[in-house]
């Protein structure tokens, strides 16, 4: 499929700083409801807002700088921060995470392959901008798919970790009659690649019904015609659920890989202590 | 030639301890509580990463791949494990282990009964079945018996005995006196995670 951006840019309204503070306005909703319910989160929706005020606008900026210097090492070590950072996210989310460098490691490595793989694969065969590494496509594709990918790994390690911790036994009774490492955690397995999955096959099946997605919003805003907007999204949903299934299998069969050793033992002295219990 | 031997095992804060036990002998474990008797067993299964040279019919363990050792060296937990809520899930030949339930007082009924609601024990006798099944050359029992009435004991004790008769080491986790001495030819004592001499 050759999609190509149908957007007649004379059509987009702009809006000015007036604008966006009107809409900002309602956030003396959230104080007010903070204040009369004592919600106590007042303070964290200014810190949130704040944060992504600074935040966007300094996304915007570093786009204007790479889509004018039209740079592949630019455009590259972009995205290399950008799995970098998203690779330190699904580390965070773990309740018990690998020990040492590995919980960073495993993330990282699991969204670099599974990110780069579907987004060069839309960038030369479906999107085809000229050049592929033009990062007015490559950058907004690779962080649409980063996003769900990292959901993805994220909740396929966790439920990996929690389910060896609590099969514990079941695992090793398996290689106590001598089954593989493998065969010893396939249940666990099994049930960590649903979890990693299912948010995708429930957004696949949603979309379109239940969500209007931000992509094809966005696209129709800009002026885009809706078919057009419509096989964008479609294209960035195949991509993210492409993604998401290498990305979470690579980290599940990695996660399982450090978690048992050449011996076929299950080694959960390899993760660190569980954080639930401890104080925040 | 012993047919398991360990020297210098080390696991966590057991050991260093040289054991090992002959063909067709069974050697009783004793020890209070934390003093290392299920290390000993997990050490000896390849459960744990234990430093230490073991060997099993003077073969090194290094030189059998872990799935295979724990073929031929089965570990019977205290609380086994379960993969499947169906007993039957668990049992290499369902027919086969039928002969085994009657001679241990289990009935047969207990195949039609999700683990979960097995009683201790039930499946105990059930997790010694399941390893009994795949024919292991040693056996780690760790208080096999503890929830049996001495029936049931008595029952366990002569099946193990006749699994000795055809050549398998049995170690032999108990805290009960007069079953060591029905049961094993030598007691090796554990206390603080060192032999007891």
């Amino acid at each position: 499929m050759h999609v190509m951006l149908a957007v007649d840019v004379t059509t987009i309204i702009p809006i000015g700083a007036g604008d966006i503070a009107i809409a900002a306005a309602l956030l003396l909703v959230h104080g007010g409801l903070s204040l009369a319910l004592g919600l106590g989160v007042g303070r964290q929706v200014l810190v949130a807002a704040a944060r992504m005020v600074i935040q966007l606008l300094a996304v915007g900026f570093v786009l204007v700088a790479l889509f004018e210097r039209m740079s592949p090492w630019l455009t590259g070590v972009t995205a290399l921060v950008m799995i970098l950072f998203a690779g330190r996210e699904v580390s965070a989310r773990q309740d018990r995470r690998l020990a040492g460098p590995w919980a960073y490691a495993l993330g990282t490595g699991a969204m670099l392959f599974a990110a780069f793989a579907v987004t060069l694969l839309a960038l030369t065969t479906a999107v085809r901008p000229q050049p592929w590494y033009d990062a007015r496509y490559a950058i907004p594709l690779l962080g649409m798919v980063l996003g769900n990918t990292l959901n993805g790994i994220s909740l396929g390690l966790h439920a990996l970790t929690v389910g060896l911790v609590r099969e514990r036994s079941s695992v090793e009774a398996l290689l106590c009659l001598g089954a593989t490492r493998w065969e010893a955690t396939r249940p666990v397995v099994v049930d960590a690649l649903r979890t990693g999955l299912m948010p995708i096959v429930n957004a696949m099946a949603a979309t379109g019904l239940v969500a209007l997605p931000g992509m094809i919003t966005g696209q129709i805003l800009a002026g885009a015609e809706p078919l057009m907007a419509v096989r964008y999204q479609m294209l960035i949903m195949f991509l993210i659920a492409g993604g998401t299934a290498l990305g979470a299998t690579a980290a599940v069969f990695g996660g399982v890989l450090r978690l048992t050793d050449g011996r076929h033992r299950l080694r959960l002295d390899r993760l660190t202590p569980s954080r639930a219990a401890s104080p925040r | 030639m012993p047919l398991l031997s360990a020297a210098g095992l080390i696991n966590g804060p057991l050991g260093p301890i040289d054991v090992a036990v002959d063909a067709s002998e069974c050697v009783a474990v004793q020890g209070p509580s934390g003093s290392g008797k299920t290390l000993l067993l997990r050490a000896l299964a390849d459960l744990d990463p234990a430093a230490g040279d073991v060997r099993l019919e003077g073969v090194s363990r290094a030189a059998i791949p872990g799935p295979e050792w724990r073929r031929r060296v089965g570990y019977v937990p205290a609380e086994p494990g379960w993969w499947s809520d169906d007993p039957a899930a668990h049992l290499a030949d369902v027919s086969a282990a039928l002969v085994e339930f009657s001679r241990l007082g289990l009935e047969d009924a207990v195949l039609r009964r999700p683990v979960a609601q097995l009683s201790t024990g039930e499946r105990q006798r059930l997790a010694l079945i399941r390893a009994l099944q795949r024919d292991p050359r040693v056996l780690l029992l760790d208080e096999p018996t503890a929830a049996l009435d001495p029936e049931a004991t008595r029952a366990v004790e002569r099946l193990i005995a006749e699994r000795q008769a055809t050549g398998t080491s049995v170690l032999w986790v108990t805290h009960d006196r007069s079953q060591t001495e029905r049961v094993a030819s030598r007691v090796v004592s554990l206390r603080g995670g060192r032999l007891e001499s």
